[in-house]
């Protein structure tokens, strides 16, 4: 590759793209192209989620030994923000607002997002949310779990609960404004033909997430707006001394939370399709049935919150009827998981990076998904309830499922960002040391979580030593996995050989256009002929 | 030496079932593993073979197919109504999970950052210890002083939040002696993972031994202790007999319906009476004067009110301990002229 | 789905219309739906933000239902009427500036925004002496709260009053950002901005104008109305 590299001849002069159109750092800060506010986002969570990541490295640390290495404040303060930090900074507007930032308007064949302004200000949101979250952190730290559980939050804990609950309050809006322009988007400035039948599905999973994020999040935002009143005020509505329910905080909170965890994983279920319909060089299976089920989880996804209240007491009636709902949203993710493994049959598969994240994420996306339905069941979820089975599962959902699409993503759209190919060996044994990595960090929890390990323990009974080794040496491999593809992703951006227009011999419309793209995208609006995933007119895909 | 200090040689993968429900939760816990697996392996088998047979050799050359409807409402259905399975036999398990026995026997139990307090009928009590007799049910009532925790014994695979401001409640029946942990399960605090402590399910003979050997430093039964909290607080000066009205007598009152002046009817369980003691003016009886009794709010610990509830419970001798308690008319403990009552409000 | 794909760009567009029209849209048509649909999407957001409080208030209110009665004998029922009286004249100026702006009557677009933020600053005056009262009465929570008519319900009377505090205090935040709002629209509208061929913010700050103005016809009844009299 390097050599090819070689003989392109330097003398060339580049062509006008979305990086080099203007310098300066008030080309980027003042910025309406989506294409640039996507990069401004992903190096803005990157670094949270190295931020996050290093928590997470210092706690397994702490869970090498039985009864801990660093104290419990210190344990607490860095479970609460890993958590913290990784929802509403990572997970969150991982893929919305980076690749699917980046790729919608190109995907629909627009010029820009409807708002774009807006789309600059959910940034500058974003960045004030983190920065709130950043100095709770450096002044000490929040103790309370990313969950904030009142009456805890709300009157006993010692630490910067205010500036974190502000932060996520500030960063839900950048949220909703993402979601606000997506769902516009899609709807409005659709070039001629675009039909809703033609979308490509990552089109239609970020559409879905938009909806659970507009119709989430604020609900969220007022949730953290009560709670910082009875923090300041001790107005008394999450204390239960004068008659406040701390029950209430918790409806409210996973009215938000459950949907939020859709938000995290639908924009990663899109980028699968994308990824595996690509490199088995064939239409995606079921094309209606993937993307209405996308739309069945985002409603579905507002119904189900009571199962995380299955043992506070809440009636008998309503832990039924929640428990039936869980039963219910596992069917449209089979669907998708079928439909996916369905496309390969009798394609033509390739082995390229990205496909192996495909691979990775399908696989521990399903344990993570049925593992829920043990947490979906009445009986077993009061065993299983609080304790490290929850931690893997949603572990395995959550980064299994959305870091490894994150990733797989990236690396699929890489050489249309940056117009630059990454090398292919380091990429696949990068894929490789993460997956390894990731199931024995997480895996062993499974364990550890039936035989009772409860979460957020500073210490614990030595008999479960063992499978806490095992998981924090999981957890250094997994690091090293994460920081190999930042090194040569960083790389490649200067070095790495020309990617040209389409290098992996992609539909969509995305990859009829030049690599990086120009500032508005598209010389002359597209106008769309056919159906998304058209792989059975190659040559014509190819030019 | 060695041996111990090495992580693995104590290595456990599967926690030892020590109730009856804990067996019960296991056999569905198996068979969702188990249909997680064939499900697991399914996807595998199937994305190893496409990877392998559809390789990509020199060429491409794929078949495209748009999708079959009856391959996806097979694929949505079949796993639907097996999840059903899982959905019905859960549920049954958690609605018998909710009704202790007649005979269970009551413990109380009080989380506090950072510690349990465990107090028996016979007055005895522990921190972070409970000592029950194996086959015996147990019925544990559960309250909290300060934030959310939850009380969980992972053998018998039992755990419910302790809300404060509530009574929880959860039972279980051990079957198998032995020393087991029980955690909080509700993060509370900095000390969350020191708010631990040993459970011991002793056979007969031990129970009989501990029991005889006053292991808990008993002081009379936890109803003599109650009496004793009413008689200091001076409870019994109006409460134990008609004093003009002032006040509702207490005798023959637990777990019978009272009519309420706002016009509502609560039944005088555990909750109720935890209430009336610690916020008197919050759901004031028909036919009586708020402001008259003290706020017992932070004058009392929890462990006191479990005191005083039992007391007050052995004042009615025909009642068993609180459950959901029959619905009977409302007992009117009050004066009859008291149907005016102060608010008038209709809902 | 009712709304059709982006139109093709040459269809006919004045250059009356092109001054107004933003870079990434094809036709002003496209722009306005694009707009009209963005400020729905965020009223949905705004009404799910209210519904937290309106969530809470209803767990509350069953919850503690003598203790409500007992804040309702507090509301100034009086003040409240009036204040739903005054928004809703609002509302008919408002939509009266739409309309004029429609028909590019200029001075009657800056009349009418002006009468819409009359009505408005008198709601919040009067917003202010009500909120003065309950100051005076101790009845804010937070700021020595005291509820000696009625100690029986002291607790969780300052929990129905923070909720009252709450409700209307937010919606008075949206009061004052609508009034910024306008008071734009008004320094625009003099400055010719708007005409029959561009008047998307005029109609865009009328429908959240006429959201705020919903909210408080929620929020009269269920505070001021339905307690015990």
């Amino acid at each position: 590759m390097a050599t090819i590299a070689h003989e392109i001849p330097q003398v060339a002069p580049e062509e006008v793209n979305y990086l080099n159109v203007e310098h300066g750092w008030k080309s980027w800060l003042l910025t309406t192209d989506h294409k640039r506010i996507a990069m401004l986002y992903l190096f803005s969570i990157t670094a949270m989620f190295f931020v996050g990541g290093l928590m997470a490295v210092l706690f397994r640390i702490n869970l090498l030994q039985p009864e801990g290495i660093f104290s419990p404040e210190t344990y607490n303060r860095l479970f609460s923000m890993h958590g913290i930090v990784m929802v509403f900074l990572f997970l969150v507007p991982s893929i919305p607002a980076t690749l699917a930032n980046f790729l919608i308007p190109i995907m629909v064949g627009a010029k820009d997002l409807a708002f774009p302004r807006v789309n600059l200000l959910s940034w500058y949101l974003y960045i004030a949310g983190a920065a709130f979250t950043l100095y709770a952190i450096v002044r000490g730290g929040v103790d309370t779990g990313w969950t904030f559980y009142a009456p805890y939050s709300s009157t006993y804990s010692n630490s910067y609960v205010l500036a974190a609950a502000m932060g996520i309050f500030i960063a839900g809006f950048s949220s909703i404004l993402t979601g606000l322009n997506f769902i516009v988007t899609v709807h409005k400035m659709r070039a001629p033909g675009m039909t809703w039948g033609r979308l490509p599905l990552f089109v239609w999973s970020n559409y879905a997430t938009g909806l659970i994020q507009v119709l989430g999040t604020p609900v969220l935002a007022i949730t953290m707006l009560l709670l910082a009143f009875e923090r300041i005020a001790h107005v008394g509505i999450f204390d239960p001394n004068i008659g406040g329910d701390p029950i209430l905080f918790q409806h409210l909170f996973w009215f938000y939370s459950h949907p939020a965890v859709y938000i995290m994983i639908l924009p990663g279920m899109g980028v699968i399709s994308e990824i595996v319909s690509c490199f088995s060089k064939k239409r995606i299976f079921g094309y209606n049935f993937v993307a209405f089920s996308s739309m069945a989880i985002a409603v579905l996804s507002f119904v189900v919150w009571g199962h995380h209240m299955f043992v506070t007491g809440e009636s008998v009636y309503t832990g039924l009827a929640f428990s039936f709902l869980s039963f219910m949203v596992a069917v449209p993710s089979a669907i998708k998981v079928f439909n996916w493994t369905a496309t390969m049959y009798k394609g033509s598969i390739s082995f390229d990076t990205p496909m192996l994240y495909v691979f990775g994420f399908i696989g521990l996306f399903t344990i993570g998904g049925l593992t829920g339905l043990h947490l979906a069941t009445l009986a077993t979820d009061v065993a299983t309830h609080g304790t490290y089975f929850v931690v893997a599962h949603f572990h395995y959902v959550m980064v299994g499922g959305m870091v490894m699409a994150f990733l797989g993503g990236l690396h699929f759209w890489w050489p249309k960002m940056t117009g630059r190919l990454y090398p292919e060996g380091w990429s696949k044994f990068s894929a490789l040391i993460i997956f390894i990595g990731f199931n024995l960090t997480f895996f062993p929890q499974f364990i550890l979580g039936y035989l009772g390990m409860p979460r957020r323990y500073q210490s614990y009974p030595p008999e479960f030593q063992a499978l806490n080794v095992l998981s924090s040496a999981g957890a250094s491999i997994l690091g090293i996995g994460y920081l190999i593809p930042m090194i040569y992703f960083v790389w490649s951006w200067k070095y790495g050989p020309k990617a040209g227009n389409n290098p992996w011999g992609a539909a969509g419309l995305e990859w009829q256009i030049q690599s990086p793209p120009t500032t508005f995208n598209f010389d002359e609006t597209p106008i769309v002929k056919e159906e998304a995933y058209n792989y059975g007119k190659l040559e014509e895909i190819l030019g | 030496m060695w041996a111990s200090s090495f992580p693995f040689a104590d290595l456990q993968l599967f926690p030892v079932a020590a109730s009856k429900q804990a067996t019960q939760i296991d056999q569905l816990y198996w068979f969702i593993t188990a249909v997680s697996a064939v499900m697991t392996l399914l996807i595998f088998a199937c994305l190893l073979a496409f990877a392998w047979k559809y390789r990509r050799r020199v060429q491409v050359e794929s078949t495209q197919i748009e999708g079959s409807t009856k391959l996806e409402l097979t694929w949505s259905i079949l796993p639907f109504l097996v999840m059903l399975i899982m959905f019905a036999w859960g549920a049954q398990l958690f609605f018998a999970a909710q009704n202790p026995p007649k005979d269970a026997m009551e413990i109380f139990v009080t989380g506090k950052q950072w510690m349990w307090k465990v107090q028996y009928p016979n007055g005895g009590s522990e921190i972070n210890a409970l000592h029950v007799p194996v086959n015996q049910a147990v019925k544990l009532t559960m309250a909290s002083e300060d934030v959310i925790h939850s009380f969980s014994i992972p053998v018998f695979r039992v755990r419910h939040d302790v809300m404060p401001g509530h009574y929880n409640s959860l039972w279980f029946t051990p079957t198998k002696p032995g020393h087991y942990h029980l955690f909080c399960t509700e993060y509370c605090g900095m000390e969350h993972s020191g708010m631990v402590g040993w459970v011991d399910v002793l056979n007969d003979r031990d129970y009989a031994n501990w029991l005889a050997g006053g292991g808990t430093g008993t002081a009379g039964s936890l109803v003599e202790q109650g009496r004793s909290i009413f008689m200091q607080n001076g409870c019994s000066t109006c409460h134990l007999q008609d004093q003009q009205g002032r006040c509702p007598v207490l005798r023959g009152l637990y777990n019978k319906p009272v009519q309420l002046a706002d016009g509502r009817t609560v039944i005088a369980d555990d909750a109720y009476i935890r209430e009336s003691i610690l916020e008197p003016n919050a759901k004031i009886a028909a036919g009586f004067q708020p402001n008259i009794m003290p706020v017992y709010k932070g004058q009392l610990t929890e462990a006191n009110v479990i005191q005083l509830i039992a007391y007050i419970r052995s004042l009615s001798p025909n009642e068993p301990a609180s459950q959901q308690g029959d619905q009977q008319r409302p007992v009117v403990i009050a004066p009859t002229d008291a149907n005016s009552s102060n608010s008038g409000t209709s809902r | 789905m009712a709304d059709a794909v982006m139109p093709v760009a040459h269809e006919a567009i004045s250059p009356e219309e092109e001054i107004y029209l933003k870079h990434h849209f094809a036709t002003p048509g496209q722009q306005m739906d694009a707009d009209t649909l963005g400020m729905w999407t965020f009223l949905i957001t705004e009404v799910l933000f209210f519904g937290g409080m309106f969530a809470s208030y209803a767990v509350y209110r069953n919850l503690y239902y003598g203790a409500f009665a007992s804040t309702s004998k507090y509301m100034n029922v009086t003040l409240g009427a009036t204040n739903t009286a005054v928004l809703i004249c609002s509302s008919l100026t408002m939509a009266m500036a739409v309309r004029s702006a429609q028909l590019s009557k200029r001075a009657q677009l800056i009349r009418y925004l002006f009468l819409t933020m009359i009505f408005g600053t008198i709601f919040l005056v009067i917003k202010a002496f009500e909120y003065h009262d309950k100051y005076v009465e101790h009845l804010i929570p937070g700021l020595g709260f005291q509820y000696e008519q009625f100690p029986q319900y002291e607790h969780n009377a300052q929990i129905l009053f923070f909720l009252y505090f709450a409700m209307t205090g937010m919606h008075a935040i949206h009061m004052i950002v609508g009034l910024g709002l306008l008071s734009w629209l008004a320094i625009e509208a003099y400055r010719r901005k708007y005409n029959e061929n561009y008047f998307t913010p005029v109609e865009m700050v009328g429908l959240y104008w006429h959201f705020v103005d919903i909210v408080w016809i929620f929020l009269f009844p269920l505070l001021y109305l339905i307690g015990d009299r």
